[in-house]
């Protein structure tokens, strides 16, 4: 039987740590400790510079920068371009999730595959395909483009293709995830209850997806606004005609015109962080560590 | 809006709801007219945006025949990029696969102030420009760095480089998988008498693998093609610090669009060879269990 | 005395897990743990454990002070609701890792190993993983796993929580009987009462962070400390001012001393028992009697019965303020007036936290 026995002697209190709880405590400050100082001097310290320099006398070397026309229209054009990237990308990427992720088709999975592709292929070696496929003279469809009146290579649409290229899969890695986990239960359930597909698509599937798809289309902003390799071959690099933001960028430097180079380079830095805090604010937060 | 279905209210039923009787039964799955021309569609954009101009590179490529090939690949210059990309790419990524399994693990178990700060600034790499990456790691790292760290046009300015646009890979690819791992796992190998250095190796470290590997492949895959940042950096000295996208566009810009889709397509081969194997690696390593 | 709990205290944040709890446990019996979810059972099975460490107090492990000591070193089987099977490893792997951490040699492992799933039934599933067995088999897999270093105390956290009904019976049968063969103190935390009445040797029933009663199953049932183990027990219901269960209360149709009277509302077959919902004075009370003496007793619906506790049986009475708590009211016993005072050795009350 057991007994229930009163203290034999007085409880201790606990107040110096175990040894075990100490060496983990020591683990864990040194692992934090190396992550810090490795993710501030290969990333905040850089970028703090950024700042830093652009700011050095105030904002006149912003100013300046804007007011270089030749800066403004790359930033218009980068703008541009990245608008017309980005409406492509969501259009696509959605609708390939949706393709992927809803049906069976022969060669699905090659698909699946095959849109991962962008991300492995090196912004110059886009640069060159497109220039292969598309270019005036050389190009596989290049003269007979050229004689519709359409030029691709040096001139906004080689741009937009170029961007489009690297930036294509990110909605769809974005969106095929959640498609997958929410299942098609409510989609069934809308059919069964006569919705059609495009309403069962605007009222179900869309809202579903929506934060993957914000995320999906922020990065793709992100990438769009940034692309530098390809955009360099596929342009020409025509100063105030297919000169993007990036590219001017290296042209600045190059021309010894620095704080102009970092003034351009801290909004387009600026842009891409703030994409990033958009999609950290947006997601959900991680759980509790243990 | 949808109209009010007649079974809803009781009332007696004229006909079937409207959306049974205009559409025939869809097999959940199979391709109909509707989306099929969508699959259409997706594959034409497609096609024209990637599929087309990655094959106009092959074709590019056996234009000079395997003699011509070969000569680009082995000229001097040629040569040092393909092996100075290589190499370099694969020391990151063993870097990588350090730190990042070590950033993944502090962020999900440490708690601490800013902690948050962390995960934006792994993401920096992923959405800066890489020009502007090049830039200030050359100002920080360069003839005028602050902390007297200049690496400007020498090899490991292509690795520090590369450390920063490879990054994110392995930790995105590693925090997901340490998220899930089951604490009572760990307290199970504690009570069973495993110190806690023995369960991180033989019970943490396995089920990590995948996703180590999978960031692995994603990071050399990155840094065999990364650009952007290299050309301030490094220079882009023939034959000490020329890497193979740098290759790629010389020969662009010398007309010689053969010889850069030669290298482009050789590119494109490592980068496929080591996604394969790591994976095939990673699936062999886990049927062992 | 092979677990010996002192003056454990737990909080988290504000909130009190453990408040001062003692209890000692003999070595080679089956205890089982038993309560309602977040009333503190699991917590003190893991100090007990390791997994945790108490605020204040002690733990005593045959004898040794455990209190500071890590899992690594208690020696304690540990067994988790949902298995914790190390999912990259085979079964055998799995239930030789505690082994093979020893450095044990090889052909010593392996017999054990084998020896242990010849004991669990899973000899065939040796080579397979986890994800290939069913529920049942892997916690199987991880009782093996945690015998195998031949611990001191095996501890088992709601072990067949995590299962389908069926199975879950099979295994409580198994476990009792493994229990009776390997001998080894087992502490078994459950919230399923018929678990515990039915597997384990004493049940400690804690709620709120504090032991309420300790105790053999049968002097839980039918000598309950207080209202909370009554109703946590086994069903109970009202009558006269005290909770009663209600295959202790005696139906009359006629009128009997001590009796209270009241109308039949509901009649319902159950199985094998038949529930009688009987309308007193407008609270409701419920008698269950077997089929039989329903048959013989004729009630209906509307007919007027009169109720009482069965001779001898215990009551408790009902709180002031509500269920649980109620460290105010005492047990007592039933005695109808015409009979003498029929004492019943299982009366005994057992002291509690403290």
């Amino acid at each position: 039987m057991a007994d229930a026995t009163i203290a034999m002697s007085r409880p201790v209190e606990r107040l110096a740590p175990r040894r075990n709880q100490r060496d983990r405590r020591v683990t864990r400050h040194l692992f934090r400790a190396i992550v810090i100082v490795y993710l501030a001097m290969l990333i905040a310290w850089p970028l703090g510079l950024i700042a830093r320099t652009t700011f050095a006398d105030g904002l006149t070397s912003l100013r300046e920068t804007l007011d270089d026309p030749v800066v403004t229209h790359a930033i218009w054009l980068t703008v541009r371009v990245a608008m017309i990237t980005v409406a492509l990308d969501l259009v696509f990427g959605v609708g390939v999730s949706l393709l992927l992720v809803r049906y069976r088709f022969r060669g699905r999975r090659v698909l699946s595959a095959l849109i991962d592709l962008p991300l492995s292929v090196s912004p110059v070696v886009v640069g060159l395909a497109l220039v292969l496929a598309y270019g005036g003279r050389t190009g596989w469809f290049g003269e007979s483009l050229e004689g519709a009146g359409i030029q691709v290579i040096f001139a906004t649409p080689g741009i937009v293709m170029a961007t489009v290229f690297v930036s294509l899969p990110l909605v769809v890695r974005e969106v095929v995830p959640v498609l997958e986990e929410i299942g098609t239960e409510q989609e069934q359930a809308a059919h069964s209850l006569g919705a059609s597909s495009l309403q069962t698509f605007l009222r179900i599937t869309l809202p579903a997806i929506k934060w993957a798809v914000v995320y999906g289309v922020v990065l793709s902003l992100a990438r769009a606004l940034g692309e530098f390799g390809a955009v360099k071959i596929v342009s020409g690099n025509l100063v105030n005609k297919t000169q993007t933001a990036t590219l001017v960028v290296e042209q600045k430097y190059q021309d010894f015109e620095q704080s102009t180079a970092y003034a351009t380079s801290f909004l387009l830095a600026l842009a891409a962080v703030i994409c990033i805090i958009i999609v950290a604010v947006l997601r959900p937060t991680e759980s509790e560590p243990r | 809006m949808t109209t009010a279905n007649p079974l809803s209210t009781g009332m007696p039923v004229e006909g079937p709801p409207r959306g049974l009787v205009h559409r025939r039964t869809r097999r959940h799955g199979a391709l109909h007219a509707q989306s099929a021309t969508g699959l259409g569609f997706v594959m034409l954009f497609f096609s024209v945006i990637v599929l087309l101009p990655l094959s106009a590179v092959l074709v590019k490529t056996t234009t000079g025949g395997w003699s011509g090939y070969w000569r680009t690949i082995t000229n001097d210059q040629t040569l040092a990029a393909l092996r100075l990309t290589i190499t370099q790419a694969l020391l990151v990524t063993l870097v990588n696969v350090v730190m990042g399994t070590l950033i993944a693990w502090v962020l999900v178990r440490d708690r601490f102030r800013g902690k948050r700060i962390l995960e934006v600034l792994i993401d920096v790499p992923f959405a800066l420009p890489t020009i502007v990456a090049g830039l200030v790691l050359l100002a920080l790292y360069g003839p005028k760095s602050p902390i007297g760290i200049d690496v400007a046009n020498t090899q490991r300015a292509v690795f520090l480089a590369l450390a920063f646009v490879t990054l994110p890979f392995v930790v995105r690819t590693v925090q997901p998988v340490l998220e899930e791992i089951d604490a009572e796992v760990e307290e199970a190998a504690a009570t069973l008498g495993a110190s806690r250095l023995t369960t991180f190796r033989r019970i943490i470290l396995p089920s990590l693998l995948p996703a180590i590997t999978s960031g692995a492949a994603l990071s050399f895959a990155r840094a065999i093609s990364e650009y952007g940042s290299l050309v301030l950096l490094s220079g882009n000295l023939a034959l000490r610090t020329e890497v193979a996208s740098v290759r790629i566009l010389t020969y662009v810009e010398n007309g010689n669009d053969a010889a850069a889709a030669s290298v482009a397509t050789t590119l494109l081969a490592i980068a496929l060879v080591v996604i394969v194997s790591l994976d095939l690696l990673q699936r062999r390593v886990a049927r062992r269990g | 005395m092979s677990i010996d709990v002192r003056n454990i205290t737990k909080t988290f944040g504000d909130f009190v897990a453990l408040d001062d709890v003692s209890v000692s446990l003999p070595t080679g019996q089956l205890t089982a743990l038993l309560g309602p979810s977040g009333g503190g059972k699991s917590t003190l099975l893991r100090i007990i454990a390791g997994l945790e460490f108490a605020d204040r107090g002690e733990v005593h492990i045959e004898g040794v002070d455990a209190t500071d000591l890590t899992p690594q070193r208690r020696n304690v089987g540990f067994v988790f609701q949902h298995y914790a099977a190390f999912k990259h490893m085979t079964v055998a792997k799995n239930v030789a890792f505690g082994l093979s951490i020893r450095k044990r040699p090889k052909a010593e492992v392996r017999a054990r190993v084998q020896e242990l799933l010849h004991l669990v039934h899973l000899e065939a599933f040796a080579d397979r993983l986890p994800s290939q067995l069913s529920g049942g088999q892997r916690q199987r897999m991880a009782l093996a796993r945690a015998l195998a270093v031949e611990p001191t105390v095996l501890l088992l956290d709601e072990p067949f929580g995590a299962l389908d009904a069926k199975v879950r019976e099979e295994l409580r049968e198994w476990l009792r009987r493994l229990h009776d063969e390997v001998q080894v103190t087992t502490v078994l935390v459950t919230h399923d009462q018929e678990e515990a009445l039915e597997v384990a040797d004493e049940i400690v029933v804690i709620n709120g962070g504090r032991i309420e009663q300790i105790g053999s199953p049968d002097l839980l049932y039918d000598s309950p400390a207080n209202d909370f183990v009554m109703s946590f027990l086994g069903p109970v219901t009202r009558l006269g001012g005290r909770l009663i269960r209600p295959h202790d209360v005696e139906i009359h149709l006629g009128a009997v001393p001590s009796a209270h009277i009241g109308t039949v509302t509901r009649l319902t077959r159950v199985g094998f028992e038949v529930r009688i919902d009987v309308d007193v004075d407008g609270q409701p009370t419920l008698a269950t009697l077997t089929r039989a003496q329903h048959h013989a007793l004729g009630a209906t619906v509307g007919s007027t019965v009169w109720l009482r506790p069965i001779d001898g049986v215990s009551t408790v009475a009902v709180p002031a303020n509500g269920p649980h708590r109620a460290s105010a009211g005492s047990p007592s016993k039933c005695s109808v007036a015409s009979d003498s005072d029929s004492d019943s050795d299982a009366n005994d009350l057992v002291a509690t936290s403290g």
